[in-house]
């Protein structure tokens, strides 16, 4: 049980220092590199708009905008703010703004513009992105149930917070609540391991 | 400047997840470009989006899909690449964060402020009708107490200039106050210079009886 436990997490250590590695190649225009990239991420893209509501063919047309986003900014990734996934969710969650929510992701644009010229990484982004990301996977796994379940259909669903509370028949309070202790763990998780 | 007050965790989450509509997002993004610390918390709040995507199932993408994508990319045009704008607020010598500058140019002393109560001006800042919260800024005079009132509804304020006193504290500029929609309070601007503050506010019930209209110059503060 132990064992296999740690072979998988060694397996996934793995994958994602690879995209990182992929990311560089993509930065000098490889495309077979790229296309690694689009193979893990393409379909969980995919997967992220169909449950956000948009119909297979719209969900289609995001995946490539959000690819050619992907390999248009490649520059702009920066393996000490996060994991590749974090990256491509970041681009995902605009263009699911742009697209499904009909706003304009542009205040979103200009943060990572100022991050990109002002923040100097502090000790806990300093740590790895590879380890980042395992101490956010590991959070997730000890999330209980209820909470997960609230931050899913916020993330991957695109829920409204308020459209959460009458889904799941509870005050708005509480789905605030649950949001707020799963960041909570969350962020004692990345803390701890300064 | 020293940030004291911050936007909560859920409100957080939502700007992570995308949940913020346009007036929401524009104030937290204001917030963003002026506090290190929070866009740090923003940062993480992320990090669980992209692990929730790393663990989503795969859904199959159509034959000749990563094509399409080389295809966009070579007929595009080479000329749209984003170009970062560097600087957290609008232009040199802005005094108005990026987000914001967008909406109304560099400049605070440039708004067109309508008086709507002795020592209150208001600006609106017109959002997308698909974006129901109003956005607007105030400005209240030095020394000037507003009434203790409460809100329709979830109410972001973030201080671009002056200072106002609750009973949550100082708030001056940078500072937000993110409350929800069963808080009250009484604030009162300090002396010596006018509070200026940008508003995001759920669209409220219909105010009620002659009191409640009297202190609707006052939602927003
Ligand atoms: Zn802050």
């Amino acid at each position: 049980m132990a064992l296999s436990a740690t072979r998988v997490n060694t397996a996934e250590h793995d994958d994602r220092m690879d995209f990182i590695a992929l990311m560089a190649r993509v930065c000098e225009q490889d495309r077979s590199a790229f296309h690694q990239v689009f193979a893990h991420f393409g379909p969980r893209v995919k997967s992220l708009m169909l449950k956000s509501g948009a119909d297979p063919a719209l969900a289609e047309d995001i995946v490539q905008d959000v690819f050619v986003a992907v390999w248009r900014k490649a520059g702009q990734y920066a393996p000490e703010r996060g994991a590749v996934g974090t990256w491509i969710f970041t681009i995902a969650r605009n263009i699911r703004i742009d697209r499904l929510r009909r706003l304009s992701s542009q205040p979103y644009e200009d943060i990572e513009a100022i991050e990109l010229v002002d923040d100097q990484p502090d000790a806990e982004q300093e740590m790895e992105a590879v380890q980042r990301a395992e101490l956010v996977a590991g959070a997730l796994v000890e999330l209980p149930a209820d909470q997960r379940e609230v931050i899913e259909l916020a993330y991957l669903h695109d829920l409204p917070q308020s459209e959460i509370a009458s889904r799941l028949a509870l005050p708005l309070g509480t789905v605030k609540s649950r949001m707020r202790l799963a960041y909570a763990r969350l962020k004692q998780k990345l803390e701890e391991k300064i | 400047m020293t940030i004291a007050h911050h936007l909560d965790d859920a409100t957080l989450m939502r700007y992570a997840s995308g949940d913020l509509d346009e007036a929401f997002l524009v104030v937290v993004a204001s917030h963003l470009a002026m506090c290190d610390h929070c866009r740090h918390a923003a940062r993480k709040a992320e990090e669980l989006g992209g692990e929730l995507l790393e663990e989503a199932e795969a859904a199959p993408v159509q034959a000749g899909s990563f094509e399409a994508v080389m295809n966009r990319l070579d007929t595009a045009e080479t000329g749209d690449a984003v170009q970062p704008s560097p600087r957290p607020f609008g232009s040199a010598g802005s005094d108005v964060p990026l987000p914001l500058a967008r909406r109304i140019g560099g400049r605070l002393d440039d708004i067109a402020w309508r008086t709507i109560a002795p020592g209150v001006k208001k600006h609106v800042i017109a959002t997308q009708p698909n974006s129901p919260s109003a956005l607007y800024m105030l400005w209240v005079a030095p020394g000037k107490a507003v009434p203790e009132h409460g809100h329709g509804g979830a109410e972001l304020t973030l201080i671009l200039s002056g200072a106002y006193r609750d009973a949550f504290g100082i708030f001056g500029p940078g500072d937000i106050a993110d409350l929800d929609e069963h808080v009250e309070h009484q604030p009162r601007v300090e002396d010596g210079a006018p509070c200026i503050c940008l508003v995001a506010a759920e669209t409220p019930i219909r105010f009620k009886g002659i009191v409640s209209r009297l202190l609707q110059p006052f939602v927003g503060i």
